[in-house]
Parts: C-alpha cells; structure tokens; sequence
C-alpha cells in the first residue's frame, strides 16, 4: 500500500500523447525515482500530480484521496511539497522571509490578512524558520536576498521551504540539473540527511544516474510516456530493455 | 513605540514635524520678495499635498508591494467624492460621515472591479483597470447625470435634505466642518515680512494622513506586507506553497481603493464639489508619476512624489513672463531676455515639460526614485557614518515595475 498510488494515468497534448497508462505506487518512507530519456513523460507526470495538469484519465490518490482536479495549493496542503528543476524562489525577499511564508502558509492556510500583526510576535515560526536554515546550514545567510544567492544555495533554500512545511512527499524535479559535481554531493548528502531525520516520502526525476543510484530505494523507468519496467537500483541496473531504451543512449550521446 | 521599530518611528516622527511644520517649511520667502511666488504656503495647495500624499500612499501599496499597476485608479478617488458630497447632501455638512462613506464606497467599488481586474496579470491588468476607470468617468459625465450632475459637477445647494441638521434656514449654505470647526477657516501669522497662514481643513487633512501613513508602515512590515511582496516576487512559488494570490493581491486592491476613496473623501470635505474630471485618465496617470517618482515600495517616497508634482503643477505652471524677467533682472540685457526665452519653455503651460524631464531623469538615473537620491546623497555625505543595514524596502533594486 504506497502513499501516492498512480493507475493507468494518460494525457494527450493535441496529437502527441505524453502519457499513457502509467502506473506508480510509491511506498512510505521510500525514495522512488523516476528515470528516462527526455521526453518520456517524467515531467508531465509530475505536474499531474501537482495540479498543474489534469490527465485525460486514470487516478492518482495521495494518502487515500484523489488529487486529480485539485489546484496547487490544495495539493500542497495535503502535505506534497514540491522542488522544481530551476529553484523557483522569492528573490526579492530575504533568505529568512522566504522560509517564513511557508511557515505562515502551513499554519493560516491559503489566505490571511494579518495586516496589522507584527513579524516579531511570530516566535514560534521564527524558531522553526531558524531551525530549518540551521538544518540546510544556511543560518548565516538569513538576511541576504535570495536573487544573489549562489545557484546551490538557491536550491538548498527551495528544500528548507519545502521541508520547513513537514512535507509527506517531497516531489523533486531533477534537483541537481546544471550543477557541478561538487555541488550535485552535496545536494545528495543534503538529501540523505533528511532522509535520515525525518519521515519523509521522496519522488525524485533525475537525468545522473549517479544521483538516482546513490539515493532510490526503487526506480521506474519511463520511456515514451509508458512504464517500462519497476524495480531495485540493483536489477534496474542490469536491465535490458533499460539498457536499450535509456542507459545505451546515454551512451552513445 | 506603536509597534514600529527604531527606524520607523524616527521616519514617522520626521512626517510627523513636517506635516505639523509645513506653514512654516513651505513658505521660507518673505512676502514682498520676487521669491515669494515660489512660497507654496498656502491653504489650497497645502491640502492638495496631504491630499495627494494619501492618494499615493495608498497606490503604492498595492503597485509598490504586489506590482500590479493599475491605471483607474482615479476611479475610485472619483466614486469617493461623489459619496462624500451626497453624504453631505443627505446627512450633514460635517464631514465625518462623508469621509467614512466615501471610504467604504470606493472600497466596496474597488472590490467588484479589482475582483474582474485581477483574474489577468501585467499589462492586461493594466489595460483593464484603464479601461473600467475610463468607463466611470463617462458614466459620470453623461450617462449618470442625475447623480453625479455631470458636466457641471455635484456640488451642495439651498435645497438640500441634510435631515441631520436643524432646520435653521440661513440662507446660505454651510460651511463643511468637523464638529463644528469649519474647514475653511484658520488663522495667520504675520512675522517680519514673512506670513504664515494655518487652515483647520489642512490639518484635519493631514491628521489623516498621518493615521494613512501609519497604516501603511504597519502593512509594510507585517506578515500580510510579506506575502504581498511574495506576490511580486514569485507567484509559482506561493500557488506550491498553499498559498492563494488573488486574495492577497485583491486585499492590496481593496486597500489602496480605500485611501484613494479617502482622498476623494477629503477633497470634497475641504471644496464641496465634485466633477467627473476627478476620474480622467491622466488622473490616474498622475498617481503613478507621483509613486515612481518618489520611489514605488517605498514607504516615503509616494508622500515626496505627490509633494514634488503638486508643487510644480501649481507654483511652476503660474510662473509667467513677468516674473522671469524680474528673476533674470541681474544679467545684462541680451542675456536676460535669452534666459527668459528658454526659460518660458519650462513655465506656465510648459511646467509638463519640466515634469517630463524630470521624470525621465529619474527613471534612468535613479530607478528607486528620490528616495535612492537621498540614499545616494546621504551616503556621499556621510561615509564616515557607519553603513545603514541591508533593508529591502529602502534598497528598491532597478526590477521591472509591473508584475509579470
């Protein structure tokens, strides 16, 4: 029993289809990642998932209920949290602000107006905002703007927010994409260590496969917007059809 | 101090002397001196400051926080006026319930339009704020005759209900007063050459806006304040967060429609008319002006744009020929008629070019409007002081103004 169950999803885009008949179970607890070559669908998927599309057909359930037709920020609520390919940040506010507004979203919801409270009497978000930029070593950084971080930082601030939130699944869009080797270790240590402190599901889309076989306890692999096959890092690895349709490419690039 | 931190107090408390001191400030040229044309000391104008001051404050929180630019705003400074001369119609010649009705009015308004306005963003929003002001002020002008008296503007009249008023028949129609202080009324001071006049309607308008200034610093800094400015910042983010725009952005909305209302409110509290050309295009234009002049996002600089365009609207636009010669008098005959002639330009009808000038001088040298020229300034000045810490709000970056 997964905490995301995904059956027979498809979407169409006019006369190209994106997706057909995918199927996904991810389990608590789990890292699940999801490979394939570009345009196998990885991405598509994942915006169905986050109420950005909504599939022609099929179900997808987050903890027992469908989050098909729900917008954004409902999903969010729910407890998904989402990190995007290109950190999507506040970057005219502060490091510390922009833990701050998902601190305040968790607690007051979607909307509200609290004009006239003042930021300082907010201790107890303020205390988890610290804890959080403490946790991604980024405390020191709490005053900067975030447009002029570095672009590793950017994205070690997007996962404070995320995880700032107790996220139960953290969705995870080629987190390390444009990254030096030094810095995609470091996103993988990052993520190992909030794997380690707190229970958390991950669903992660990754082109390095030295990413996906350093942290996925299981890997479905995509290819022309069907599944093509499920299973441990250690006999996706030896797969043909894999090796075929993803690894053998690679390769040959 | 009333929950404002140490910087805010001290840039409240600045306000506070210069609205409390503006007879004096505004008028630093002896009566009888060829200056004195540039004395802006003077009741009408005074109002029209804290007036503007109030208009701008209010734009800049929904255009300098969220981004949106709307230009209708001048609609809602319309609608208000209207409320509060038909509160002082119907009601009283106080100005207590005109001001509060043209408040909720243009609220209630601002609310029904924003709400149509903000399902787009970035231009189009622009576009269709323009054009829903626009629509106004022809409803006003023609078809809402009846209303809004049209062309020749609403204002008081003998035969006026005013059911909350004894019916002592005077005559006349009575001054608009809080409480019995009338508007229009105040005193002078003559010292020396100089003489300062103070008018109650002024400072009950700028009692207000204090209280709008407050208000806004408050909104600045509180948590609502940030998500606003999240709202600029990064939409995608906030809708992955659990977070709405649309209502922030509409709040923003219905506030700023508020103070605009308000400034209508007030106008007609000090000058019981009100004419449709209150909500013309230009009208609206004029608030954006004054906000990115001054500095949009931050706190100040909407209240030094609206003084800035205000001063030149009015002193600058009744220079004329006469009074250039006799500033040029000192030079020698050629040259003082040269200097008149390219100097006409920039006067009486020719004040707009002097305002062009001046805001494109601003938008490419200094984008964070004269408030970064005073940072600037205060930092050549100053380098010995330490320097001022890193606060977003008074740092503007040169980012594109209208939200994507």
């Amino acid at each position: 029993m997964g905490i995301l169950e995904v059956k027979g999803i498809g979407k169409r885009f006019g006369g190209l289809q994106a997706l057909s008949n995918v199927t996904l179970d991810v389990v608590e607890n789990s890292v699940h990642a999801i490979i394939g070559p570009n345009g196998a669908g990885k991405s598509t998927l994942l915006n169905c998932l986050v109420g950005k599309l909504i599939p022609d057909e099929g179900t997808a359930a987050f903890d027992g209920h469908s989050v098909l037709g729900r917008k954004p920020h409902e999903i969010n609520q729910m407890g998904i949290s989402r990190v995007f390919q290109t950190p999507e940040i506040f970057g005219d506010l502060t490091v510390f602000e922009n833990v701050m507004i998902p601190c305040f979203a968790m607690r007051d919801g979607a909307f509200r107006m609290h004009a006239f409270e003042s930021m300082e009497k907010e201790q107890e978000l303020i205390g988890m905002a610290e804890q959080i930029l403490t946790d991604v070593r980024m405390l020191e950084k709490r005053d900067v703007h975030a447009a002029s971080l570095s672009r590793g930082d950017k994205r070690r601030l997007e996962m404070a927010m995320c995880l700032v939130q107790q996220p139960k699944l953290l969705l995870l869009d080629e987190p390390t994409a444009g990254m030096s080797r030094a810095d995609t270790n470091n996103t993988i240590g990052l993520l190992r260590e909030i794997k380690e402190k707190r229970d958390i599901t991950m669903a992660i889309i990754e082109h390095d496969m030295h990413v996906v076989f350093s942290l996925a306890d299981r890997i479905t692999v995509l290819a022309q917007g069907t599944p093509l096959v499920e299973d441990t890092p250690e006999k996706i690895k030896g797969h043909p059809k894999v090796r075929e349709a993803y690894l053998g490419q690679a390769h040959q690039e | 101090m009333f929950g404002l931190n140490r910087k805010d107090q001290i840039l409240f408390l600045v306000v506070l002397a210069l609205v409390v001191f503006a007879p004096f400030i505004l008028n630093p040229f002896p009566e009888d001196s060829g200056l004195a044309r540039f004395n802006a000391g003077y009741p009408d104008l005074m109002q029209r400051f804290v007036i503007f001051g109030i208009f701008a404050i209010g734009f800049n929180i929904l255009f300098g926080l969220t981004g949106y630019l709307s230009f209708g705003h001048a609609a809602f400074l319309g609608v208000g006026s209207y409320a509060g001369v038909w509160m002082m119609k119907l009601l009283t010649v106080n100005v207590v319930p005109a001001i509060i009705a043209s408040t909720l009015v243009a609220g209630v308004f601002s609310l029904v339009i924003g709400y149509i306005c903000l399902r787009r963003s970035g231009i189009y929003f622009s576009i269709l704020t323009l054009a829903f002001a626009q629509m106004s002020f022809a409803l006003a002008y023609s078809v809402l005759t009846p209303i809004t008296a049209g062309e020749s503007g609403l204002q008081l009249s003998l035969s006026d209900p005013r059911i909350l008023e004894s019916a002592a028949a005077t005559g006349s129609i009575p001054a608009t007063n809080f409480f019995g202080i009338t508007m229009r009324d105040g005193f002078e001071l003559a010292a020396g050459g100089w003489v300062f006049t103070f008018n109650f309607g002024y400072y009950f308008c700028a009692l207000l806006m204090l209280i709008a200034f407050y208000i806004s610093i408050r909104i600045f800094r509180s948590p609502f304040g940030m998500m606003l400015r999240a709202v600029k910042s990064n939409q995608t983010r906030m809708n992955y967060t659990g977070l709405t725009p649309k209502p922030y952005t509409l709040a923003a909305f219905v506030i700023s429609g508020m103070y605009a209302g308000l400034a209508g409110g007030l106008m007609v509290a000090v000058d019981p008319l009100a004419g449709a050309d209150r909500m013309f295009w230009t009208a609206s234009g004029e608030v954006v002006l004054m906000t990115i002049l001054g500095g949009a996002g931050t706190l100040i600089g909407p209240v030094l744009g609206a003084g800035v365009i205000n001063y030149f609207e009015n002193i600058f636009s009744r220079l004329n020929e006469r009074d250039l010669n006799a500033m040029f008098d000192f030079l020698p005959d050629g040259l003082q008629n040269a200097m008149v002639a390219v100097a006409q330009l920039f006067v009486g009808d020719g004040w707009l070019l002097t305002l062009g000038l001046m805001f494109m001088l601003v938008v490419i040298f200094l984008p964070g409007g004269l408030v970064e020229g005073g940072q600037r300034l205060s930092r050549l000045f100053g380098r010995r002081k330490k320097p001022s810490g890193d606060d977003p709000e008074h740092h503007p970056k040169p980012a594109p103004h209208v939200a994507e």
